[in-house]
């Protein structure tokens, strides 16, 4: 948690004024028992009713005075707590951008939706309200109790006894409340998923009749939910009633206590009056610190879950200085594995792309493909192997050069919410409309793009706007208009029909002159023309040579293709 | 808020009104007892005046006080695990009921409706109704009680006084209703700006990879930080003019507090009461004011509440899927006649119009055709997810609304275009449809469909866990997964809709000969957008805007040079021409 509170630091001054403030206004309140006291032995005992309606006077006016203590306290709070969830959010925001793919699958990213969203909200409130409440109730609490030690130390000890009891039992309530806390948030995310899921899969879930037993499933998960609902309930429902009686007993023997002295004449009774009210207010206090306890103790668990991702360490470390690209070979792969934690995914590839080349890869779904693709784009690191890029370890670019060099055009199209200008140029710059418009017309968007209005049109989120068709096509003009060194299609014209899927290459090439572009694809018409194709199965490199050798080579290849173009074996 | 949601909430909740009864009991208990202490300290108080101190009586108060504070704790308690009991009772009971329901809708109800929207019926819905519903009528009976006892006491010690206190009332509900009102603006704002800055979050973090494959994440941090600003603004405002309720109504209190105090200590002067009594009355003051801010509080999350409640109700009353029949379809033939059928999703759009044909038991039907043809809803149908307009779907003779809709739905072993995988093992994935299947079957039905071998390279093999959305596995590799559910299963019809269409033509052809294996003697719908997987097919229906225009054998439509021949020529001979 040490992370998190390095952000509540930039707020040191308010986090510092806020209780300051507080304790201002929490000294002007412990004064009043006194003017009160005051009143009475003085006012009442020596019948002058100018004291009295001076006191009330005075009362007035710290009511006022207070309040503007109080203004500026809850100022600063509220821009400390704000303050502070923003720079938690940015720096979550931040952290989330360097997290390696094999991060954000082990983590999840709903799950990291959650901790940018509820969990940050959940800790600002926490923040608020510590800066708010807690720090006034131990100040109210502890002012009252030194103000009974001034009074009269007996009496007063008596009274005190019962602080640490009170610390002890709330401090009890959140241990055990935390734990049960997050149990309830675990059951709730059980019966939201199993709802989710029946909702998205209602299809499949009826066809394959498993309504009853799902019911059945649901039922079991809302009774533990309840349970552990009911559980943390009675918990919380100790709080206030164990509060009152604590403080009360204690009161009573303050009281007892107060009696002898008053007895033995050496307290006045506008004392013990004093002592009484400085009593009531530490019960009010305590009983909102107790209401408190539950909302702070959730804080503290969502805390607890962005520290875990605020202190993760990213698993890719890049390179740090830029590295001079050389010529000859744009990509070698050597014995290049990959395993993504079970049997390797890929083994043992060797693949080259000289520079300038135009390479293909075939092969099935699950063969490899994209998998070759994220070693070379290094979005994930070889288990084995060497794995080089214009001639250096791709382990030694520095992230945003190799992001520069190795432009990848990815299986599935992702337009996100803003202006189409936007989304084409989101992590590039300085690019004129000219060349803008130029990617568009090789990746054969120009038309569609004119007919929505122009590069600035408007992209609804996920790109429901666009088809799928589409969509691919701009997220190859995303890549062109940086023109990288090396470009990647990665089965990124699935959805076109087979003749835009030619003029876009077609073009493309024309748009590419010189550059390095890797082709992977189901179809064999988007490979033929390549200089080299590699064919895969399996996680491996089963042939590789120009379309023509592999058609008379490599039966696996002529199976394909002939599977492709309604050959005679269709029939 | 209408009459009706109120009775209906009521009538919801009257297997509790015994609960409820107990915990308005138990607040007025509680609040009488707990008031009931200050007024014994006062008499405390006046024992301490001049002379010796009668300890015996005062020892007798004190134990009273002990035994009253205890009493009074005993009955909050007693009361919160009440409420707390009947609260998250009433939310299971509830999140229940829309789950059932949810089972019964029928899909055109789904189709059409957001299933955010739906979903948030089972979480925050049901969750305010409880909370707002309980555990704020509590707060509010508490808290009249609270203001009402109060009054009385402080009405049995000194009418005079307790004036002074009743007349400074409206200056604290006036001060709490202005802020109130204020913060309402502010509060949206901040609502609006939340959740402009989570639909960024959702969107960009949700699609990390391309954003990481792009280098964009500059870009992202911008934007981010630009309406994270504005959040900050909107928040922190909010946030402070609300949390000036507390200091407000502490300084209205203390304001009331100043004037017990004045009147109070002239009425000691002249004799009126004693100085017991004032402190009484002071302790009085300082919580008088604090149920009127809590109250408030209070209306508005009823008012909430409400809404919450017509959202549940109107999700619970919506019309269910029509009742089942009674036919067991297993008892039956497999020959599927549709006659006459005539369907449309909307009253304006024809969608299927007088379609007739009959699939002879073994025997494979493709239905082929362009994007918007019917052929999906022609599956609805079958599927008995909706019902025909017009005309009927026969199996064996009978009409499919005869039947059980489990036994029919039974009878079909289903693929879709949209794979759908749900949270857990590929195993419990596969054995959607027959949990009892060892692991055995499991990987022969892996095998089958040609998901064996990605499945072992996954890190724990087939107890490898997939997020909600089939995370980590490419379109393709979903849809083996769900074509292995439907080995495993063995029903006796088929229907493939696109159900090869993100996976390879080789992978394609070698499932195909499973398919044929699972297929053998047993009738199939095949609905396919490549012509190759229909080659085979024993009839053909190729369908235009909702009716089939031409039916037969592959050869036989080729021949003819008609709308199939169209379509086949323009899906191979373009592949073979570049």
């Amino acid at each position: 948690m040490k992370k998190l509170f390095s952000y509540l630091k930039r707020y040191k001054k308010e986090s510092v004024l806020s209780p300051c403030f507080k304790l201002f206004e929490v000294v002007l309140e412990l004064c009043v028992p006194f003017i009160v006291s005051y009143m009475i032995d003085n006012g009442i005992g020596g019948g002058n009713k100018a004291i009295i309606v001076r006191c009330s006077l005075i009362l007035v006016a710290f009511a006022a005075v207070g309040f503007g203590f109080a203004v500026v306290a809850q100022y600063f709070a509220a821009k400390a707590a704000a303050g502070f969830a923003a720079d938690l959010r940015s720096a979550l925001y931040g952290r989330i951008g360097e997290l390696s793919y094999s991060d954000l699958d082990s983590i999840g990213v709903s799950s990291l939706i959650t901790n940018m969203t509820s969990d940050v909200s959940r800790v600002q409130n926490g923040v608020n309200l510590t800066l708010r409440l807690l720090l006034r109730s131990p100040f109210v609490v502890s002012g009252a109790v030194a103000a009974c030690f001034v009074i009269s130390a007996k009496p007063a000890l008596g009274f005190a006894a019962a602080v640490p009891l009170l610390l002890v039992f709330v401090y009890f309530i959140m241990l055990f409340g935390m734990k049960m806390y997050s149990r309830v948030q675990h059951s709730l995310s059980l019966t939201v998923r199993r709802a989710k899921e029946n909702l998205d899969g209602v299809r499949v879930i009826r066809a394959f009749g498993v309504t009853d037993s799902e019911s059945l499933r649901f039922d079991a998960e809302n009774a533990d939910l309840m349970r552990d609902q009911i559980r943390s309930g009675r918990l919380a429902a100790l709080l206030n009633p164990v509060t009152f009686v604590i403080v009360n007993l204690a009161v009573a023997v303050m009281m007892y206590l107060g009696a002898v002295k008053v007895n033995a004449g050496t307290m006045t009774r506008g004392e013990t009056v004093a002592m009484y009210n400085l009593t009531a207010m530490v019960l009010v206090e305590l009983i909102k610190l107790a209401d408190l306890t539950i909302n702070i103790t959730k804080a503290l668990s969502s805390g607890r879950r962005l520290s875990s991702v605020l202190e993760l360490e990213p698993s890719l470390k890049y390179g740090k200085e830029e590295l001079s690209p050389s010529g000859g070979y744009a990509v070698r792969l050597s014995g290049a594995s990959l395993s993504y934690g079970g049997k390797e995914a890929l083994s043992g590839i060797d693949l080259d792309i000289k520079a300038g080349q135009t390479v293909g890869i075939i092969g099935g779904t699950g063969s490899g493909k994209s998998s070759v693709i994220a070693l070379i784009a290094r979005y994930y690191d070889r288990t084995d192997g060497d794995v080089r890029l214009f001639g250096h370890d791709v382990r030694e670019y520095p992230e945003k050069q190799l992001r520069r060099l190795v432009g990848a055009v990815p299986q599935r199209a992702v337009l996100f919410e803003g202006t189409l200008r936007e989304n084409l140029l989101s992590g590039a710059s300085d690019v004129s409309d000219d060349v803008i418009n130029a990617a568009l017309k090789a990746a054969c968007a120009d038309d569609f793009v004119a007919a929505k209005g122009g590069i600035d049109c408007r992209v609804e989120q996920g790109g429901k706007n666009f088809s799928g068709g589409q969509k691919q096509r701009l997220c190859v003009a995303r890549a062109l208009l940086r023109s990288p060194a090396l470009l990647i299609l990665d089965d990124s014209s699935s959805a076109l029909d087979y003749a835009t899927d030619a003029r876009m290459r077609a073009s493309i090439r024309e748009y590419s002159a010189g550059m390095t572009v890797l082709i992977a694809a189901q179809r064999v018409s988007s490979v033929s023309c390549a200089d080299v194709i590699y064919v895969m199965d399996d996680g491996m490199v089963v042939a590789s040579g120009s379309h023509e050798e592999l058609l008379s080579s490599c039966p696996r290849y002529a199976h394909i293709y002939a599977s492709q173009t309604g050959g005679e074996d269709n029939e | 808020m209408n009459k009706k949601v109120i009775k209906k909430t009521l009538s919801a909740v009257r297997g509790h009104a015994g609960a409820f009864a107990a915990v308005m009991i138990l607040a007025a208990g509680y609040a009488g007892l707990s008031l009931y202490v200050p007024l014994i300290f006062g008499d405390v108080i006046d024992l301490l005046s001049d002379g010796p101190v009668d300890f015996p009586r005062l020892v007798s108060k004190l134990v009273m006080i002990a035994v009253f504070s205890v009493a009074a704790a005993l009955l909050q308690w007693l009361m919160n695990v009440i409420n707390n009991r009947t609260a998250y009772g009433i939310t299971a009971d509830l999140r229940e009921k829309t789950f059932c329901k949810l089972q019964r809708l029928p899909l055109s109800y789904l189709d059409t409706h957001p299933s955010g929207d739906t979903l948030s019926r089972f979480t925050n819905d049901a969750e305010q109704l409880a909370d707002g519903l309980l555990l704020g009528f509590t707060q509010l009976f508490t808290g009249v009680s609270l203001i009402i006892g109060t009054l009385i006491f402080m009405l049995t010690i000194k009418p005079s006084v307790t004036a002074a206190v009743v007349l400074l009332t409206p200056l604290s509900l006036f001060t709490a209703k202005t802020i109130a009102s204020r913060t309402y603006g502010m509060f949206s704002k901040q609502t609006a700006d939340t959740a402009r800055q989570t639909s960024f979050v959702t969107e960009t973090v949700g699609e990390q990879k391309t954003i990481r494959a792009l280098g964009a994440e500059e870009d992202g941090r911008r934007r981010f930080r630009e309406l994270n600003e504005t959040l900050r603004q909107s928040s922190m405002k909010a946030t402070f003019f609300s949390s000036l309720t507390n200091p407000s109504t502490r300084c209205v209190n203390a304001i009331v507090y100043a004037a017990v105090a004045l009147t109070g200590a002239l009425t000691v002067m002249s004799g009126g009461m004693t100085v017991g009594a004032l402190s009484s009355f002071l302790a009085y003051a300082n919580k008088y004011t604090k149920p009127f801010n809590e109250i408030s509080g209070v209306i508005a999350e009823l008012q909430n509440a409400l809404a919450c409640a017509d959202r549940i109700f109107g999700f619970l009353e919506l019309e269910e899927e029509p009742e089942d029949g009674k036919t067991d379809r297993s008892t039956l033939s497999d020959r599927i006649t549709i006659e006459d059928v005539s369907f449309s999703y909307t009253d304006d759009k024809p969608l299927i119009r007088h379609m007739d044909f009959t699939a002879e038991p073994g025997k494979h039907t493709a239905i082929v055709g362009p994007t918007g043809c019917g052929k999906t809803t022609l599956i609805n149908l079958l599927m008995r997810f909706y019902d025909v307009r017009e005309g009927s779907i026969k199996i064996g003779g009978v009409d499919v609304r005869d039947m059980t809709r489990a036994s029919l739905r039974a009878g079909y072993g289903m693929v879709l275009q949209e794979t759908w995988l749900r949270y857990g093992t590929i195993a419990y994935n596969i054995a959607l449809g027959r949990p009892d299947a060892d692991r055995g079957e499991i990987v022969g039905a892996a095998k089958k469909a040609h998901a064996h071998s990605f499945i072992e390279r996954l890190p724990q093999g087939y107890d490898t866990v997939i997020g909600e959305d089939g995370g980590g596995l490419s379109q393709g590799q979903k849809q083996l997964i769900c074509i292995a559910r439907v080995m495993l299963c063995r029903p006796h019809m088929l229907i493939l809709d696109e159900a090869t269409s993100s996976i390879d033509t080789m992978t394609e052809k070698k499932i195909q000969s499973a398919f044929d294996e699972l297929t053998e003697g047993r009738t199939a719908f095949i609905v396919a957008h490549r012509l190759s997987t229909v080659l085979g097919a024993d009839e053909i229906l190729v369908m235009r805007a909702g009716s089939i225009v031409e039916r037969g054998m592959h050869k036989s439509l080729m021949e003819k040079h008609g709308f199939y021949y169209e379509l086949y020529q323009s899906q191979f001979k373009q592949g073979q021409q570049i």
